[in-house]
């Protein structure tokens, strides 16, 4: 349990860590409905019963391929989806059983980031009431102050404030994922959910868009969960990472210890596909190729959801499914056999 | 309101170093684009020119719309009746001008009324998914009415008591727009739900709930304006649809009496005399559709310059 936090001196000191967000058996199922009537004939399970913490000032990296439910965490801990069934306690506060304006009050206090900086921003809006839109729907400050704050909000996330009177179209991916970033600040918030903020950009642009997140993390103490499916990225910028596959966490660690020793098979198999730069480690490297394609979350397979692709699944794998379990402190896998 | 901002700005960004750009506001913003619009600006010259003709051209051009006159019947174009005469020898361009005033006042006032109930109706039904099928329904339910029986309904409940209440012309003046309004918002409310539909799922809307920006808000500042497009066409069509209807109305003699010489009401009195004097419907006519046109290219460039991303700078 020796997670030094890779951002350097962020609010938290390691041991004594404080829990911010806690998510206890979180599921999202979206009803399919069919026929005359509508009625309910299935779900797709999108979540499936998802417990973890996120500790104040750290990055919890939340990894998985896609159609794993990733994104719908996110959005469903930010109450931007009705939760089915569990809770998130955000500070003490159940999110699940807030409704109305005891939930907007806390609205400013977390806040996302969206993938596709294209269609997040409002193509009528200049980036000044894009940014300034939090600021106003809080009544934060007079006309001018809002004014003022919106050309430190820019500054900060490295535009100038004169881009304040442009409209979104008028800039890269790149300048627009910041515009994004800066709304996510404005009102200075705890939490922020990165929902794959960097997946739609250039390979290029997206260590700049990485640093500038973690510059921010450092001078305004924000804790993140940053949902991505590159693994390189996640092991840059996360101190802890869970691994999801078909709605449900495989495994949950610190970042080194996961990425070192990952325990599930499906960590190992992700893990594997990650080339190396260093040309004698890369041609020695194993892959695990995983056969077929992730299940359909409408109908997940009986016992463990990982059972039809895993390499060491046996008949109990499809009967039973394992328990979500820490094998060393701070180390939860969800295997039968991890040990 | 630009001076204020304007002041705010160079007050809040002149220490902040170098400040090239100068404040736009929106309305200067989409003026410049507007004046880039060839055809729109000249429909705005003639629409103007329209409305000028009709509002100022009866106090000066002197012949009474209403004195008949038979020893003039069914003249063509002269010096003296530039638009030529009817068959009772009522001089034709006096009595387009003073029509024009009710024609332009309907279509525009009846395009309004259509277009506040079918964006309304549409962005509701789009964006509360509870509402969408009852709404909808009653989209449906008017699109199917048979238009005809029901204004004859209508026309026959109320026309009295409008008539006492706000006297003849503004009475029957409210009763046609509110008929061809009640009648005419159908399809702007179909499209607009459509256009809600997918704008709502759009990440800026998620954006702004993330933010806690209120239900009213949201649908003020995301939603109607990315509608605007389709709005300001139908918009367009709608002022074209309008007056054509209220001729219809007029001619079936639902409208305003026949006393009232508005440009449908014109075109349909002279139909029967277009063998003996074709000049009759012509100048009515021809005022109908140059309104139309000038409208339809006025919301082009309005739906243009609205536009950020056709704004180039």
């Amino acid at each position: 349990m020796s997670t030094e936090t890779l951002s350097g001196g962020a609010a938290a000191p390691p041991r004594a860590r404080e829990v911010m967000v806690d998510v206890k058996g979180l599921k999202k199922h979206f009803p399919i409905m069919k026929g005359v009537f509508r009625r309910q004939v299935g779900a797709v399970k999108a979540v499936d019963g998802v417990s973890f913490e996120i500790y104040r000032g750290e990055t919890l990296g939340l990894v998985g391929e896609s159609g794993s439910g990733k994104s719908t965490t996110g959005r469903v801990i930010l109450q931007l989806d009705q939760v089915t069934e569990g809770t998130i306690l955000f500070e003490g506060h159940d999110l699940t059983q807030l409704h109305g304006e005891d939930l907007r009050s806390l609205r400013p206090r977390m806040q996302m980031v969206f993938q596709d900086p294209h269609a997040s921003l409002n193509p009528r809006m200049t980036v000044g009431s894009i940014i300034g839109e939090p600021l106003s729907e809080h009544r934060q400050g007079s006309s001018d102050e809002r004014q003022q704050r919106i050309g430190e909000l820019l500054s900060l996330v490295g535009l100038e404030p004169k881009h304040a009177n442009r409209y979104p179209h008028e800039f890269s991916g790149g300048q627009r994922q910041r515009i994004g970033i800066a709304r996510a600040i404005a009102l200075n918030p705890d939490f922020i959910v990165c929902d794959e903020p960097i997946a739609a950009l250039d390979v290029s642009i997206q260590a700049q868009v990485v640093n500038l997140l973690e510059n921010l993390q450092d001078v305004l103490g924000l804790t993140y969960l940053f949902i991505s499916h590159d693994l390189s990225m996640i092991r840059h910028i996360a101190d802890r990472v869970a691994v999801m596959y078909l709605g449900k966490i495989m495994e949950l660690a610190d970042v080194d210890v996961l990425y070192n020793d990952p325990k599930h098979p499906y960590t190992k198999a992700l893990l594997s596909a990650v080339p190396v730069p260093d040309p004698e480690v890369e041609s020695a490297r194993k892959r695990v190729i995983l056969e077929g394609d992730i299940p359909s979350p409408a109908n997940p397979p009986p016992g463990c959801v990982f059972n039809t692709r895993c390499p060491i699944a046996q008949e109990r794998c499809s009967l039973e499914v394992p328990v979500f379990r820490e094998l060393t402190p701070g180390r939860w896998v969800a295997c039968h056999f991890a040990e | 309101m630009a001076t204020t901002q304007e002041r705010v700005e160079s007050q809040v960004l002149a220490p902040a170093g170098e400040r090239t750009e100068k404040y736009r506001s929106l309305r200067s913003d989409v003026w410049r684009q507007f004046k880039r619009h060839k055809g729109a600006v000249a429909g705005l010259i003639l629409m103007a020119l329209i409305v000028l003709a009709v509002v100022v051209g009866p106090l000066v051009w002197p012949p009474d719309p209403y004195a008949i006159d038979t020893t003039v019947a069914n003249q063509g174009p002269s010096a003296d009746h530039p638009f030529g005469t009817d068959n009772l020898g009522r001089d034709l361009l006096a009595r387009s001008l003073i029509g024009g005033r009710i024609s332009l006042s309907v279509g525009f006032a009846a395009m309004l009324v259509g277009l506040i109930l079918g964006t309304a109706v549409g962005v509701i039904a789009g964006f509360f998914r509870r509402l969408d099928g009852p709404l909808m329904r009653v989209t449906d339910l008017f699109l199917a009415l048979p238009i005809l029986p029901l204004l004859l309904v209508v026309v026959m409940l109320f026309r009295e008591p409008l008539k006492q209440s706000f006297g003849e012309e503004l009475g029957i003046f409210l009763l046609v727009v509110v008929i061809i309004g009640a009648t005419s918002w159908m399809t702007t409310a179909r499209v607009v739900r459509g256009d809600v539909l997918s704008i709502k799922e759009k990440e800026f809307v998620l954006a702004a709930q993330s933010i806690g920006t209120r239900k009213r808000n949201v649908i003020m500042r995301h939603i109607i304006p990315n509608t605007m497009s389709p709005v300001m066409v139908s918009a367009a069509l709608g002022v074209a649809g309008a007056i054509i209807t209220e001729s219809a109305l007029s001619f079936l003699g639902l409208g305003f009496p026949a006393s009232f010489p508005t440009w449908g009401r014109l075109v349909f009195d002279g139909r029967n005399y277009l063998h003996l004097n074709p000049a009759w419907i012509l100048a009515p006519g021809a005022l109908i559709s140059l309104t139309v046109m000038s409208v339809n290219f006025i919301g082009d460039g309005i739906r243009d310059a609205l536009d950020p991303k056709l704004r180039s700078r």
